[in-house]
């Protein structure tokens, strides 16, 4: 039985994710801002078969609560496996481009309020000396685009704080896996056009599961989104400045 | 707000409506602009227009897939209505339990299976699905939310199983589960060489084996009229494996819709031909999957059909006409040669069902599919539904998109009574079908 904290549990990829850990029989401390939502999710994963589901209400773009979030889990469950950081928003990059303050606001939610978590991990981890800590960063943090840099930003700043916290916590036996989906079929994406790469939550979340199992470092979700972004890194910029991504 | 069309599994009729994806059970729906309304939309395996709602608004249920509580020790499971069986079975099995009902495919939602108030192969035994359902939420248009049940607004709890999805928006349903040892089934099949020879097996299976179903061949006439495969079967006692694969998932796929050629008078009366001419099948311990859910195995099969889509015609006939009344049904669609690869024959029993409007009364029921070749298929529905009507008998609205108001009204006369029932804001296109003024 592994204990697992789920930051943004509300998330559908997380919800996804909660119930393949419920459904192995494992102990979940599930995060987000709705209690609500938390409740309907908690009691889907105590009927799947988790042995025990800790819920806690809190908004995470808000930095000062993050200490109470390892006390409590300390509290509820002694130590962590897995702590799976999947909160984030995909604002209106027009908006963040009439507005510093949502831009911002932006950053805050998908990038400085994860930083400030994942430096609390970080600490927690180590001294546990094992587990995993992966966080859901994004494709668009491979290459600023016109359509959602200001997102992208957020996600590829994330990426390499994680690229460097693996470095340190590797010493200390603690995996850090960085998970990159493609176009995810969720309420986040609600009103995209879907085509073909489009691919449900569910298959995300077991790509998810499959990559922490394996302590992966890096997981393109699908696989295949590693070849279109080696692809998409190697556009010369001259070129992709002309683009309409 | 999406925009992605659904469409019921015939793909006929096509309509055009909103739908809106509802994603957990406090969600607000949305605002019906002038004379629209709203209709809860499962996994739209209804064959035709029992879940389409022209010119309104269709309410998705898909992502309200969450377990509310299970009991293991009693067998109890409370969901939202977006549940699918296959979902539950997915969860069950592996813990001794089964469902108490199942229709011959397992992606449809719960929500779906007690609006239609589902059979399955134990109809005799068992009843319908909505005689297992122990209580549900409903929520009204009017931001009503009950619970109904047999002890608490039993009204509305009669009206909505079977009711079509017009009394309201079902939210969560619980329902008592069946205890098994193990995922197998014990099966056995039998050849018969006519429609007389159906009835005979039926009597004597009926009493010992819980699951009883044929099917037939459609383009067989003469004294060869309704030969079929009698199949039968029951919950094995041995306890293996129960855990090893709950659940299987297609493998194979119609990826695109067929050229309407493909499926004329002769590829049907082959493969009739060859399926029935197969030698002896040894009884055997089969998985529950392939013995319930034979078409779940090829997903989306209905794109044989090609893009024109296809009808089912679904009847029961009353026990006192059912061998006359079958017999006439069958000389009609062998004459016509229209008829599917896989037609179903199934004797109902006489548990009664809650529901006000269900279709299940003791009886045969005679099910196939027909590609919509327009008027010529609609037009031999009607001389079908002459038949039904002359023996008292009804057709399943879940698979119907043809049937007119008249031979509703007399299939179904508690419709008035029903209708006090109906949700204001709620309507679908087959409802105002049934209902016009003719
Ligand atoms: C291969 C195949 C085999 C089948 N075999 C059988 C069989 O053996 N026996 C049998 O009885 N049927 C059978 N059916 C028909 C099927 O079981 C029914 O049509 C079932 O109701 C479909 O459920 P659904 O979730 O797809 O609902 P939909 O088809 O999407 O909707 C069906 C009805 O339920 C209503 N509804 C759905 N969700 C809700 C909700 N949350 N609240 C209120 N109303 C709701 C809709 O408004 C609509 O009126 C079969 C269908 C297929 C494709
Ligand atoms: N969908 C895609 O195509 C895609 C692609 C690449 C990466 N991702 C990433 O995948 C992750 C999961 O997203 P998703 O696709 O599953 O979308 P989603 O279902 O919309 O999930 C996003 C979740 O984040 C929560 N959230 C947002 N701000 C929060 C805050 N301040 N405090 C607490 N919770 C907050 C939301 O909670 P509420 O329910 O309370 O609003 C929501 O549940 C995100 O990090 C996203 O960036 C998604």
């Amino acid at each position: 039985m592994s204990n697992i904290m789920i930051l943004g549990a509300t998330s559908a990829i997380a919800q996804h994710v909660a119930r393949l850990y419920a459904t192995r029989g494992d102990q979940l401390f599930l995060v987000a801002r709705d209690k609500a939502k938390l409740k309907a999710i908690a009691d889907d994963a105590t009927s799947r078969g988790a042995a025990a589901v800790y819920t806690y209400a809190i908004d995470l773009s808000d930095n000062t609560r993050h200490t109470s979030l390892f006390q409590r889990a300390d509290q509820d469950m002694g130590h962590l496996d897995i702590l799976l950081i999947a909160y984030g928003t995909l604002g209106d990059q027009k908006a963040c481009e009439m507005s510093v303050t949502t831009s911002l606001a932006e950053l805050q939610t998908n990038c400085l309020s994860v930083i400030s978590i994942l430096t609390l991990a970080a600490n927690f981890f180590e001294q546990h000396q094992q587990g995993t800590i992966a966080a859901i960063s994004s494709v668009a943090g491979d290459r600023g685009r016109q359509s959602n840099y200001v997102y992208g930003t957020a996600k590829g700043a994330l990426t390499i704080f994680l690229q460097g916290l693996r470095n340190r916590l590797s010493k200390a036996g603690v995996t850090v896996l960085t998970i990159k989906p493609g176009f995810v079929d969720t309420p986040m994406t609600q009103d995209f056009k879907k085509g073909l790469l489009w691919v449900k939550p569910e298959v995300i979340a077991r790509g998810i599961v499959k990559a922490i199992d394996r302590r992966k470092d890096v997981a393109y979700l699908p696989f295949f989104w590693r070849y279109i972004m080696l692809v998409i890194r190697h556009i010369p910029e001259f070129i992709f400045k002309k683009l309409s991504l | 707000m999406s925009d992605r069309p659904p469409h019921s599994w015939g793909h006929y009729p096509k309509t055009q409506q909103q739908s809106q994806p509802l994603r957990w059970l406090g969600d607000s729906w949305q605002a019906r602009e002038g004379r629209e309304t709203w209709l809860a939309y499962g996994q739209g395996r209804s064959y035709g227009d029992a879940c389409l709602n022209d010119g309104g608004i269709l309410l998705l249920t898909d992502a309200l897939d969450r377990f509310i509580h299970f009991d293991p020790e009693q067998g109890l499971l409370r969901c939202e209505s977006g549940v699918t069986l296959a979902q539950i079975l997915a969860l069950i099995l592996p813990r001794g339990w089964f469902l108490p009902v199942t229709p011959g495919t397992k992606y449809v939602s719960i929500g779906g299976a007690i609006a239609n108030d589902v059979h399955g192969k134990n109809h005799h035994r068992a009843g319908t699905f909505g005689c297992h359902i122990s209580a549900f939420g409903l929520q009204r248009s009017n931001a009503e939310h009950l619970t109904c049940s047999t002890s608490e607004n039993t009204e509305l709890f009669s009206a909505t199983i079977g009711g079509l999805g017009l009394t309201g928006f079902i939210t969560w349903a619980e329902i008592k589960l069946k205890k098994i040892v193990g995922p197998h089934i014990s099966q056995e099949t039998r050849q018969f060489s006519n429609l007389e020879g159906f009835f005979n097996l039926s009597k004597e299976s009926d009493q010992d084996w819980e699951y009883t179903m044929s099917w037939f061949d459609c383009t067989a006439r003469g004294n060869k009229l309704g030969r079929g495969l009698f199949m039968r079967g029951n919950h094995s006692n041995t306890s293996d494996n129960i855990r090893a694969e709950a659940i299987r998932h297609p493998r194979l796929g119609m990826p695109l819709y067929a050229p309407g050629w493909l499926l004329n008078h002769f590829s049907i009366r082959a493969f009739n031909h060859l399926y029935f001419q197969r030698p002896h099948i040894p009884d055997r311990l089969t998985h529950y999957d392939p013995f319930f859910y034979p078409l779940d195995s090829i997903a989306h099969w209905n794109r044989m059909y090609g893009r024109r889509g296809f009808l089912q015609y679904q009847c029961v006939i009353p026990t006192q006409h059912a061998q006359d009344g079958i017999a006439e049904l069958l000389k009609v669609i062998a004459h016509n040669g229209q008829g599917s690869f896989l037609a179903v024959l199934k004797q109902f029993g006489s548990i009664k069902s809650p529901g006000i409007l269900s279709f299940p009364r003791p009886g045969t029921t005679l099910a196939l599919d027909f590609a919509f070749h327009g008027t010529s298929t609609l037009r031999l529905l009607d001389k079908l539904d002459l038949i039904t009507r002359d023996t008292g008998g009804a057709v399943y609205p879940a698979k119907d998109a043809h049937m007119s108001a008249a031979s509703f009204k007399q299939y179904f006369p508690q419709w008035e009574t029903f209708s006090q029932y109906i949700d204001p804001a709620f309507s679908s296109s087959l409802w105002r079908r049934v209902t016009q003024q003719e």
